[in-house]
């Protein structure tokens, strides 16, 4: 079986969001960039694959070679190989496309992309992918099991979840859910050794058009201060709620 | 030409988001002087509709009472085709948020998901986007032919008027998938955080689940979803889909109470959408108080039962 994971390289959690060029373009300096947190759990369950169903896991990124230390990361993490398509990732259509094209050239099983980058949240990548090569996808999944050439995968809906069954090959949307954030693998020492050993090939992209493009960025207004309440005037608290927020 | 928006009902009832994208899908018709052509899926009743200004109804019925989503995407392609429509608009919820980059790829259309306002311009369109999980806003522009807009919960709000609506019958395209819908496990009595227009959320302070009946009884007086903070659904304390923040759900309700809850960066973010935001903590240093509307410092478990005593006895 052969497994793709697609990795997202996005800034930490913690990073500052700041722009330049007059605010048409990201500011990455001081960012730390990671794997994004949705792509870590279909990592992580893809491992799980390699390890009972003696699958060869992949994992790609669509970038510059700045994203090579999270595709070692990956190699750390268990992946056997890693692929970087050489092409700036303009939009998810242009990324879905190249990704695209590198699975036309090699064929996969299963699939994995995240529920959403955390950077631009498009949450699009892999459907469209899946639609490009005229495969399945389910999105927000959080459960699956394959037995031979099906699988059976539930994913999260408002208020509940669903359970579906598919032929391979599927896409998958990762995300917390399909593996507990606790059983995350963390690399250890032996993993990074091995990792330096491991493939990361750097294919040429096919230059694909994005579909948009971003004018201009802008950061939310700033807040107001907060009104404090007594803790012993709870009366008031509801007071403003219901006649100045009018939201009760 | 046309707008087309797929409305999204559960149990053969328009979701309020589905008022929601025909209000801003009646608004960009105005704007641009085109039809408002809805698109419902096993809606035996589509009048309520007429109070939101849409001009033509395409009425659907599936084979299977699911949401599928290769067979609503090819539909919707095929009416968006007949229609020779520019603009497509659906609502960011756990289906369109599935369905709107599948349609956008099937109708070689761009697709701008989060959006949050009108578009600014239709020619070349250019619509305002949040990104980076609310900690930012971009101008996305588009020269395809197509566009579908995918609107953030809540970004545009209801706005009534008045149209009586032709509804025709369109027949169901169930498309070649392998994929099937087995089985839902939906709570139909529980409002869900998507579809909240009060959210009351615990965070670790609360100490443990068994302390939770305070949440839930403060939510139950509100008629509010309940969330929490990822450490308590990492603990098992709740459930995953409780989880909001930047790595969890993305909350954008009207009013969204945390109690117990730090504000962290990543949980901020995640919730600041919301209009109103109220904090309950001990600790008058806890960086929520900074991005809160309204705060109170004080014990959760003083705070809260009175809370609750006092809007019974007002609502
Ligand atoms: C990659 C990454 C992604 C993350 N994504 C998310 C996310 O999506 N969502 C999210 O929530 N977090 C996320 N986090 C975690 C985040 O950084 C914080 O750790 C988390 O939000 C803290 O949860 P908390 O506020 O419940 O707990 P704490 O930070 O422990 O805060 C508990 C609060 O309760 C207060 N308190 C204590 N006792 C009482 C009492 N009796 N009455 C009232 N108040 C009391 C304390 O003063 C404190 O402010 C992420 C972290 C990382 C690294
Ligand atoms: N540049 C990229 N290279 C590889 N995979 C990507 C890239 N961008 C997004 N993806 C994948 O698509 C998922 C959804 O991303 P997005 O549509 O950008 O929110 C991510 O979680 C990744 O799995």
């Amino acid at each position: 079986m052969n497994i793709l994971v697609c990795i997202s390289n996005v800034p930490d959690t913690t990073s500052k969001i700041n722009f330049q060029n007059d605010n048409t373009a990201f500011d990455t300096n001081g960012v730390q960039f990671i794997i994004n947190p949705n792509d870590e759990f279909g990592l992580t369950r893809a491992i799980w694959l390699q390890q009972k169903n003696a699958a060869t896991v992949t994992v790609v990124t669509v970038g510059d070679a700045s994203c090579e230390p999270i595709l070692r990361k990956c190699l750390a993490i268990g992946a056997d190989k890693a692929v970087r398509i050489n092409a700036e990732p303009t939009d998810g259509f242009a990324v879905a496309k190249e990704l695209a094209a590198h699975c036309q050239a090699t064929s996969y099983d299963v699939i994995f992309t995240g529920r959403e980058s955390i950077d631009y949240n498009g949450g699009m990548v892999g459907g469209m992918l899946a639609t490009l090569l005229g495969i399945p996808y389910v999105a927000n999944c959080i459960h699956l099991d394959i037995e031979g050439k099906a699988a059976q995968v539930q994913r999260e809906i408002d208020g509940g979840k669903e359970s579906l069954r598919s032929d391979l090959p599927i896409i998958l949307g990762a995300q917390k859910g399909l593996v507990e954030e606790s059983e995350l693998i963390i690399p250890n020492m032996r993993g990074i050794m091995q990792a330096r050993q491991k493939p990361l090939e750097v294919v040429e992209g096919v230059q694909a058009t994005a579909q948009t493009s971003i004018e201009q960025f802008e950061k939310p207004a700033p807040k107001g201060a907060v009104k404090l309440v007594d803790a012993g005037d709870l009366d008031t608290l509801i007071e403003l709620l219901q006649n100045e927020a009018k939201v009760l | 030409m046309s707008i087309v928006i797929y409305v999204e009902s559960q149990q053969g009832t328009i979701k309020k988001a589905g008022f929601e994208i025909a209000s801003y899908g009646r608004a960009m018709a105005d704007a641009t002087g085109q039809k408002l052509v809805a698109v419902v899926f096993n809606q035996e009743d589509a009048s309520s509709l007429n109070t939101y200004g849409v001009d033509l109804i395409y009425s659907v019925s599936t084979p299977h009472p699911n949401f599928e989503v290769e067979g609503f995407a090819t539909t919707l392609a095929a009416i968006v085709q007949q229609e020779n429509a520019t603009l497509v608009a659906l609502s960011a919820t756990a289906n369109g948020r599935y369905l709107g980059p599948i349609l956008a790829v099937k109708t070689s259309a761009a697709f701008f998901s989060n959006v949050v306002a009108l578009p600014s311009s239709y020619e070349p369109i250019k619509v305002k986007r949040s990104c980076f999980t609310n900690k930012a806003f971009n101008l996305t522009t588009s020269a395809a032919p197509c566009s579908v807009l995918c609107l953030n919960s809540n970004a545009f709000g209801l706005h009534e008027k008045i149209s009586t609506s032709e509804i025709k019958e369109f027949t169901y395209q169930a498309g070649n998938s392998t994929l099937a819908v087995t089985g839902v496990d939906q709570a139909t009595n529980k409002v869900t955080i998507a579809d909240a227009d009060i959210v009351v959320s615990g965070g670790r302070g609360l100490k443990g689940p068994e302390h939770w009946h305070l949440i839930e009884d403060l939510a139950e007086v509100l008629g509010a979803a309940t969330a929490c903070s990822k450490p308590v659904s990492d603990m098992g304390w709740r459930p995953h889909s409780e989880h909001v923040g930047q790595t969890g759900k993305p909350v954008a309700s009207n009013l969204y109470i945390a109690i117990g809850v730090s504000g962290a960066i990543q949980h901020l973010a995640g919730v600041s959408a919301s209009k109103v935001k109220v904090v309950i903590n001990i600790d008058p240093e806890a960086p929520f108080f900074k991005a809160a509307d309204y705060g109170v410092v004080g014990d959760a478990f003083e705070v809260v039962p009175q809370l609750i005593e006092k809007l019974k006895a007002r609502l």
